[in-house]
């Protein structure tokens, strides 16, 4: 049973690595405009304009 | 990347609203102050629908020097802009950006601070939801190894890992509901989210003492999943909930900030609004909004009283006519006499009719307010009672409180708080594909409820805008020289006629337009006038001859008769119908109208509407309400005009065209995009559908409670039992509201003809 020692702060440890992931990602703002981002997708921004 | 023509609804708002750009200082005071000399000015748009908007708006503002860099938002419709305080030492003036913005067809406005609010509440509750479920998740996790027979000291230390896991996911993400029933139980009320806190404290408490003694049951899991189910109610109700929003201040922008007074020295000055007094003598400016009630002196011209009357067809005035302030000079200059103050005048009024009835409003208790003022007492009641028992039932008062507290767990209004938002969510994204947009989740439920349907004539009835209707009698020619000379007059009936026809509008020189009367133009063959009959046909014995029913617009060549073309505002194709299966269904109908008697009788008589008012004044529309409600008839407000907008505000519910005013669009619950009335009996239908799957849901976690309260009250709710009998009642409510979307779709398209739901088109 010791080596529930390793996993259980691994197992809290990855999860809480994908909790942070989840608050960085809201607070950055990815979350902000879901309706217009699937419209920039289809954006060529990335040719120089004409 | 052509879903819609670039700013349609855009322009034709900037076109109706003419509306006053925010001034320098207010855009300077707005803005947000970032490092490096930039400021960010956050702007509503509610015009941009689609990809080509984004990039049009965006291409607009970075090609401006003073831009550092400008994003739209297309899920909440606004354009945050980076722009630097000075280029080249001179400051910059960000009203270009707003004008920007105004050129590329788009309208736009500084939002309130009530709005932002909103935003970061819901960020909060998202956080506070991610944080228990990663809690619920780890601590399930560990209460299974439990449940599947760790023993002894694997046991403890996955309890005492529970527990640090647990303790700071309640502090953190149970926030929302302590602070909820503090608030209540400081005012001496219930709430649903009374025994929510209570239960999850008190298992928590009693959890971490059987972990201390090494006991068997501990409810870390059962109480930090019911937090991350209630939050995810609490989530969905977040975003049905109403935004604070107000037509207040839309109504507010439409009375000017000054005027031009004329003062006793015969100079002029201008006066900020609310100096003015009465006997000041103002002059309007063509395409000025009256800043107060005031009556004409000088000069004659075309007003437009759609504020008063919800009529768009202009009203020709001259000396001795008294106007309301917030009523829009559309062709001449005038000279008039204030007849009131500001605060006296008629929109203020009218702002003040707003104001009551949205503070009326706010007193309904939604649904699941009522089922909590029930639930909340009888569950503490239970558990005491229990508590109670089991202690002088066998002196064993820690095994009395293990059962009290079980028995909150158990009770725990987890199925209660996802009964309501999750069937509101599913029954809004329903009306969203429709084109019917839903404000705020409690409009759903007294939807539901009306059983009395007044319509609004002009613009809900009917298209309220005017249409060439004998296109086939006249010349053709003759249309064409009209549109040429209508190109030159901003009056509705000209603009109806430019777009009939194309005109060249080069072909007449000498144009001028004569306010209130029309517009006259020379070309080779003489003098041309378009306008009423009385100009046109000046000196001529046919220009009194006014035997017309309808609206109609002359044009002469040298004062004579070229052609006559009449315009009516047809109703919407489909309006007939919907009044007929809306009385099928047996609701009462009603128009409420501005409009004169004779118009309004006609097309009530033409719909088959026996009950219709005519002549009414914003007040009047709120008092036929106000009259409705007190025979104990719940009132849906079907209108679009400003003048509809506090009947809108007063009505139990309300709904408007997207084609609506500014002002009476803020004002309603609803919002349909599509010309077809069918959307109001749609909206009627999912919300009552709604309504019977709210109760379902009520009716189901209330036979859980009756199935498994006894377990509790006898002792064998082992957490175990808690934790399955709580996770399958939230998921048997989700499931049952997902049937809105999935069962009875074919049912309730039935309902609306696709033909007439899907073409903005205008029915020839």
């Amino acid at each position: 049973m010791t080596v529930l020692v390793y996993l259980i702060p691994i197992a809290l440890l990855m999860g809480g690595l994908g909790l942070a992931a989840f608050l960085w990602s809201l607070k950055s703002g990815q979350y902000d405009d879901l309706e217009g981002a699937s419209w920039r997708v289809l954006e060529d921004d990335d040719k120089p304009a004409n | 990347m052509s879903c819609c023509a670039a700013g349609t609804e855009g322009a034709l708002d900037a076109e109706r609203a003419a509306h006053d750009l925010p001034p320098t200082d207010e855009l300077w005071i707005a803005s947000r102050t970032l490092d490096g000399g930039l400021r960010q000015t956050d702007l509503a748009v509610p015009g941009v629908h689609c990809g080509a908007c984004i990039v049009s708006i965006e291409k607009a503002l970075n090609a401006l020097p003073e831009v550092h860099h400008a994003r739209v938002n297309l899920s909440t419709r606004r354009v945050s802009c980076v722009w630097r305080e000075e280029i080249d030492g001179v400051r910059t003036d960000p009203t270009r950006i707003v004008r920007t913005i105004e050129d590329a067809g788009y309208e736009s406005h500084l939002f309130s601070a009530a709005e932002e609010a909103g935003d970061s509440e819901q960020k909060a509750l998202i956080k506070a939801l991610a944080v228990a479920g990663f809690a619920a998740m780890n601590i399930m996790l560990l209460s299974v190894s439990v449940w599947s027979g760790a023993e002894a000291a694997t046991r403890d230390l996955f309890h005492w890992i529970s527990a640090m896991i647990a303790g700071p996911t309640l502090i953190y993400s149970g926030r929302t509901f302590y602070s909820s029933a503090f608030r209540a139980l400081s005012r001496g009320r219930m709430n649903m989210d009374v025994p929510i806190a209570l239960a999850i404290t008190l298992s928590y408490i009693m959890s971490l003492y059987e972990t201390i003694h090494h006991g068997e049951r501990a409810y870390f899991d059962a109480g930090v999943s019911l937090l991350f189910f209630l939050l995810i109610g609490r989530t969905l109700d977040h975003i049905m909930r109403d935004r604070a929003r107000s037509a207040i201040t839309g109504l507010a922008r439409l009375s000017p900030r000054g005027a031009t007074v004329l003062t006793e020295g015969g100079g002029q000055e201008y006066r900020k609004a609310d100096e003015l007094k009465a006997g000041d003598r103002l002059l309007i400016a063509a395409g000025e909004r009256i800043p107060v009630d005031a009556l004409i002196l000088n000069g004659s011209s075309d007003i437009d009283l759609s504020i008063v009357n919800g009529e768009s067809t202009p009203v020709t005035a001259g000396p001795g006519r008294l106007l309301q302030a917030g009523t829009l000079n559309l062709t001449g200059a005038l000279t008039v006499e204030a007849t009131a103050a500001v605060k006296d005048s008629f929109i203020a009024e009218v702002m003040r009719l707003m104001e009551a009835a949205e503070g009326g409003k706010a007193r309904y208790r939604r649904i699941a307010d009522r089922a909590a003022e029930i639930y909340a007492p009888a569950v503490h009641l239970l558990a005491l009672a229990a508590f109670l028992f089991w202690g002088l039932y066998d002196g064993d008062w820690r095994h009395a409180i293990t059962i009290a507290i079980a028995v909150l767990i158990i009770t725990c209004p987890c199925a209660l708080g996802l009964a309501v938002p999750v069937v509101q969510v599913v029954a809004a994204g329903r009306l969203f594909a429709s084109g019917i947009m839903v404000k705020d989740g409690s409009a759903m439920e007294r939807l539901a409820e009306a059983d009395t349907v007044l319509f609004d004539k002009t613009g809900t009835l009917t298209l309220g805008k005017p249409r060439l209707i004998n296109r086939g009698e006249v010349d053709q020619a003759a249309l064409e020289a009209a549109a040429g000379l209508a190109a030159y007059s901003r009056h509705p009936l000209s603009l109806t006629l430019k777009d009939a026809a194309a005109g060249d509008a080069n072909r007449f020189s000498d144009v001028q337009e004569i306010a209130g009367s029309g517009v006259e133009g020379r070309d080779g063959t003489g003098v041309w006038r378009l306008g009423n009959r009385a100009f046109a046909l000046e000196g001529s014995e046919l220009a009194d001859d006014d035997n017309s029913t309808g609206t109609e617009t002359v044009l002469s060549r040298n004062g004579q008769m070229v052609a006559v073309f009449r315009f009516e505002d047809q109703p919407r194709r489909d309006a007939q119908a919907a009044i007929a299966r809306l009385t099928a269904r047996g609701f009462k109908t009603g128009i409420l109208s501005g409009d004169r008697e004779a118009a309004v009788a006609g097309l009530a008589a033409r719909l088959g509407i026996r009950f219709w008012r005519s002549g009414l004044t914003p007040k009047g529309k709120v008092d036929e309400i106000a009259a409705a409600a007190e025979h104990q008839h719940h009132v849906l407000m079907v209108g679009d005009g400003i003048n509809d907008a506090p009947a809108l505000a007063r009505a139990h519910v309300s709904m408007a065209p997207a084609t609506a005013s500014d002002v009476g669009r803020q004002a309603a619950d609803f919002v349909f995009l599509h010309e077809s009335l069918s959307a109001v009996i749609l909206a009627i239908e999912v919300s009552r559908r709604s309504g019977r799957l709210i109760r379902q849901n009520f009716a189901m976690a209330v036979g859980y409670n009756v199935v498994f309260v006894p377990l509790a009250l006898a002792g064998f709710a082992s957490p175990l039992v808690a934790a399955v009998a709580m996770s399958s009642s939230s998921i048997i409510v989700v499931l049952n509201a997902l049937r809105l979307s999935l069962g009875g779709k074919k049912n309730l398209l039935d309902n609306t003809n696709p033909a007439s739901t899907f073409t903005m088109a205008p029915a020839e």
